[in-house]
């Protein structure tokens, strides 16, 4: 393999009914670093059916270059067929660095395509940089459930290929009526060639605010103890109107559901408010929540390394902070209430 | 009947695992080694498939010698057959020489009791990478079905199978000719304390191992350190975050100060006053 074929940076356009998923825009954002020092094209690649108009915005979040798979074929998202256009593309064009956002979509078929080309393929990364000169991808994330970091480096192999967790990376500004060069291709395929078929897409109903859309989450770890316990944290997030998270070993005891799990192997967040409320602060848990605007730490623990990480602590018992915190917040509610009447 | 082969991996518990704050690395002999929690779905999984339809479970791993007892929990949970692949030539690989020596090691298997279907976890919690079962799809040229929540239907006559798999707002239901690899995510059931007949059985139990030289056609290149196109460059300890404000006084100052401050943030709750 000469390494020297293979220029650009390429970020994988998830699209899903006619909308593109915000973590390629935020890759369009960090790809776009890395191309600019690297002195490449930064480019877009969009595989489904009606994508084509969908260019447009790739172009004004930075891409120099969009290549376009719109067939009937990718109507919906397949591992096989998505893949065969992957590869069809990278080797027409050769890129030497490939970003896919790490949802069900993206690392299905990073894995998939690194396999077949075959390369090196880093997951959930949640650094990135590349060195000038080498052009060697630097591709950091946690290791080992979150107690180290590790930079992962394909010296060898072309296109180095990462998968980057959302909501890490920030997208740039759009710039409107910015525009690129388009690249239309297609691939031979036919239907009877793919061995999976969608038989329906099922949108969870749950009116619950999602984690990873709330301005506000109040997470809770095992310092609450039990599951009764966690139960206050339920109680701070409704009265607060905000969705409630939780540490990874909360999720393991059963104590909720795994898509509240805030971290490496769940959720990253960026609400407006956090509060972490018997959570020691595990790396695993700080890279999933680190970018919220203000965060509130609750810890019995005086030397629990969540307190490293928020913006205001308190040590404390939680069962008696907590029932406070909602009184007098419903309490302070109550009174805007009536000054808002009185103004009126 | 059905033959279906669930990968799994011995790690360490990375929940216990404490590190050495001079060096930087991982003191591994303080992590007890454990069955990865999520193989132990896939595993369970099987073996539900297995009691609904018929047919046997086979596990696969690699691993040092002592891994075997990642085998033996899997027979506790209900697995009829255990596989391994242990040699030094192993060690050292990233997930693309893990799923190529895994894939040799199941051609081999293949040729024994042809696999209808292959079960891996979501991810291992050493690695948290998830990328190996989708490289044994690619290379054994079966379709992969990734973050699996639930198995609907298995229908070896007709050679199909129907799974629910996790998208972001949801769930896909997808139809998949077999054999076919799924990686299931741990809701898709409970793992239950397993039968004592089990737990005797597994006490027993001597897995198949082989190494290397037991497998066919296989291209040393690719395996272990040298099959592995990815390397760690660097291990570092996350940077510390900048400490916060430390609030003082009474429980109740304390509690008084947090609220200024969310309510500094009015704007939040604007829409939410009252209710």
């Amino acid at each position: 393999m000469n390494l020297e074929d293979y220029h650009g940076v390429w970020v994988f356009i998830e699209e899903q009914e006619g909308t593109i998923a915000p973590v390629s825009l935020e890759l369009l954002g960090a790809g776009r670093r890395l191309a600019d020092k690297r002195g490449v094209e930064l480019a877009g690649v969009i595989i489904g059916n009606q994508v084509k108009p969908l260019a447009s915005t790739v172009f004004e979040y930075g891409a120099d270059v969009v290549y376009v798979y719109d067939q009937t074929i990718f109507k919906d998202y397949r591992t096989e067929s998505y893949m065969k256009a992957l590869l069809h593309c990278c080797e027409t064009y050769k890129p030497e660095i490939i970003l896919f956002g790490a949802t069900s979509t993206g690392k299905d078929l990073a894995s998939a395509v690194a396999t077949d080309l075959p390369t090196g393929l880093t997951a959930d990364t949640t650094e990135l940089d590349v060195e000038e000169d080498t052009g060697l991808l630097l591709a950091s994330r946690p290791a080992f459930g979150g107690n180290i970091m590790a930079t992962i480096l394909c010296k060898k192999y072309r296109p180095q290929m990462a998968t980057v967790r959302p909501k890490v990376m920030k997208a740039l500004e759009a710039e409107t009526g910015r525009t690129g060069k388009l690249v239309e291709e297609k691939i031979d395929i036919k239907e009877e060639d793919i061995r999976t078929k969608v038989l329906d897409i099922v949108k969870a109903t749950t009116k619950k605010v999602r984690i990873d859309e709330a301005d506000i989450i109040v997470s809770g770890g095992k310092g609450l103890g039990s599951e009764e316990g966690f139960q206050l944290i339920h109680r701070l997030a409704e009265t607060l109107g905000g969705a409630v998270g939780a540490s990874r070993d909360v999720v393991e005891a059963g104590w909720i559901e795994h898509h509240h799990q805030v971290g490496q192997t769940g959720v990253t967040v960026t609400p407006k408010i956090y509060f972490a409320i018997g959570i020691s602060g595990a790396i695993q848990h700080l890279v999933g929540m680190k970018n919220s605007s203000m965060i509130i730490a609750i810890n019995k623990d005086p030397e629990a390394p969540i307190f490293e990480a928020c913006h205001y602590g308190i040590v404390g018992d939680a069962f008696e902070i907590i029932p406070l915190l909602i009184e007098q917040f419903s309490q302070a509610l109550e009174k805007e209430e009536v000054n808002h009447v009185g103004e009126v | 009947m059905l033959h279906i082969v669930a990968c799994i991996k011995q790690v360490p518990d990375t929940k216990i695992i404490k590190m050495n704050p001079k060096t930087n690395t991982m003191d591994r002999a303080s992590a007890p080694a454990i069955l990865n929690p999520y193989d132990a779905h896939a595993v369970e999984e099987a073996v539900r498939i297995k009691n609904r339809y018929g047919g046997t479970v086979s596990v696969l791993t690699m691993g040092p010698p002592p891994a075997v007892k990642a085998i033996k929990k899997c027979i506790e949970i209900g697995a009829d057959e255990g596989y391994m692949i242990s040699d030094r030539k192993f060690a050292g690989a990233d997930t693309l020489a893990t799923s190529y020596a895994l894939t040799k090691a199941l051609e081999k298997i293949q040729k024994i009791t042809p696999v209808d279907l292959i079960l891996c976890g979501k991810m291992t919690i050493d690695g948290d990478t998830g990328q190996v079962g989708p490289g044994i799809a690619r290379r054994l040229d079966i379709p992969p079905l990734t973050s699996v929540k639930k198995v609907e239907e298995v229908n070896q006559d007709a050679g199909h199978i129907i799974v629910h798999r996790k998208i972001e707002d949801g769930h896909e239901v997808i139809k998949s000719s077999l054999p076919c690899l799924l990686s299931v995510e741990k809701e898709i059931n409970e793992v239950p304390y397993s039968p004592f007949p089990n737990m005797i059985k597994a006490a027993r139990y001597e897995p198949n191992i082989w190494s290397v030289d037991d497998l066919e056609d296989v291209d040393i290149k690719q395996l272990g350190l040298k099959g592995s196109p990815t390397i760690v460059a660097k291990v570092w300890a996350p940077p510390k975050p900048e400490g916060g404000k430390m609030l003082e006084g009474s429980t109740n100052e304390q509690v008084d100060q947090i609220l200024s401050v969310i309510l500094e943030k009015k704007e939040l709750f604007d829409a939410k006053g009252g209710s």
